[in-house]
């Protein structure tokens, strides 16, 4: 009698209840997400007010006169669709994956939890190689950070995502270790919805990022 | 109210199944697909349906970005069987967020015209 009681205390400090019955976590989290909408509307915005205005190349979807090797000479569109539109697609999927792990993890499925949980990492981890080799492809066709308003306020936005993709993948690792040391029973499986909530954030970011980027002209 | 009874009525909501989340993903997958294809015949001007596709290109990006960006959140966030406080947290600080998007592109437009 004595253990369950400690046992159930020990469960009602896990959740940390608040007056409206809800997780003090969860509500963090989410007022926390409702922040990060803020300060990634700063960064679009940004970017949608200096869309077009850049006055040398290189430019997004269209071939100009840059600075490159120290000459002036022409230069082509700087983005490559197929290679993002692949990024995307497999982002979008982490989601899918992470929501399965979450979905073993509360089911107490080890297997579930641990092959899905792994695929998102593996998303996670394609998704910022992709974005570091598509950052060094530009600066190698001349693209700098102050190359003109175009590359300063690309890099500012797909750069913080970058960074909180990152962050994403980071916490995404520490899941799995807690995991795979059996430190993730379903009566902790809110520790892993956390980390899948703050990854489906930084998915939707991109699929803001992605057309408004990307895709319009 | 204890705090159990609370937790039971605020969050105790079934979450979807692997099955609606494959559709979900699936659907999400589509949207990309038709993105990147309205971007393609909007810029190819020899494309079948250019010159229908061309003049309302944004507009079809932003209603599937829009969709996409809804379906994550109510299927994949869980928001839709969630408790509705977590839908204010995240709702009216995009509310907000849009706001301030349009705010500084009307700003910024409006100091253009009138500086130069």
């Amino acid at each position: 009698m004595a253990t369950a009681v400690a046992a159930d205390a020990g469960h009602v400090d896990e959740h940390h209840y608040t007056a409206t019955g809800l997780d003090n976590r969860k509500l963090a989290i989410w007022a926390f997400i409702g922040s990060e909408c803020l300060f990634f509307a700063s960064l679009i915005s940004t970017y949608l007010v200096y869309k077009g205005k850049s006055l040398v190349g290189p430019y997004p979807h269209a071939e100009s006169q840059c600075m490159l090797h120290g000459e002036m000479q022409a230069c082509e569109a700087i983005f490559e669709i197929p290679l993002v539109t692949f990024g995307t697609a497999v982002l979008l999927f982490s989601s899918f994956f992470v929501v399965l792990a979450l979905y073993g993890a509360q089911k107490g499925n080890r297997r579930m939890l641990l092959g899905w949980l792994s695929a998102t990492v593996l998303c996670g981890l394609f998704f910022v190689g992709m974005q570091v080799y598509e950052f060094y492809h530009f600066l190698h066709k001349g693209l700098g950070y102050t190359t003109n308003l175009f590359g300063s306020t690309f890099y500012t936005l797909t750069g913080f995502h970058g960074s909180h993709v990152t962050l994403g993948v980071i916490w995404l690792i520490t899941m799995l270790v807690l995991a795979l040391r059996g430190k993730l029973p379903p009566e902790k499986s809110l520790n892993l919805e956390l980390a899948a909530l703050y990854w489906h954030f930084v998915d939707v970011v991109w699929i803001v990022i992605f057309p408004v980027v990307y895709l319009m002209r | 109210m204890d705090a159990h009874a609370a937790h039971g009525h605020a969050e105790d909501h079934a979450h979807p199944t692997p099955g609606l989340y494959l559709r979900i993903a699936i659907i999400l997958f589509v949207l990309t697909a038709l993105e990147v294809a309205a971007f393609e015949v909007g810029r190819n001007a020899g494309a079948p349906l250019h010159a229908l596709i061309e003049p309302i290109v944004v507009e079809i990006l932003l209603v599937l970005s829009a969709a996409k960006f809804a379906l994550v959140a109510m299927f994949y966030m869980h928001l839709k069987q969630d408790s509705k406080i977590f839908t204010n947290f995240f709702v009216w600080p995009l509310v907000i967020a849009a706001g301030v998007i349009l705010a500084l592109i009307i700003l910024h437009e409006y100091w253009i015209k009138t500086t130069f």
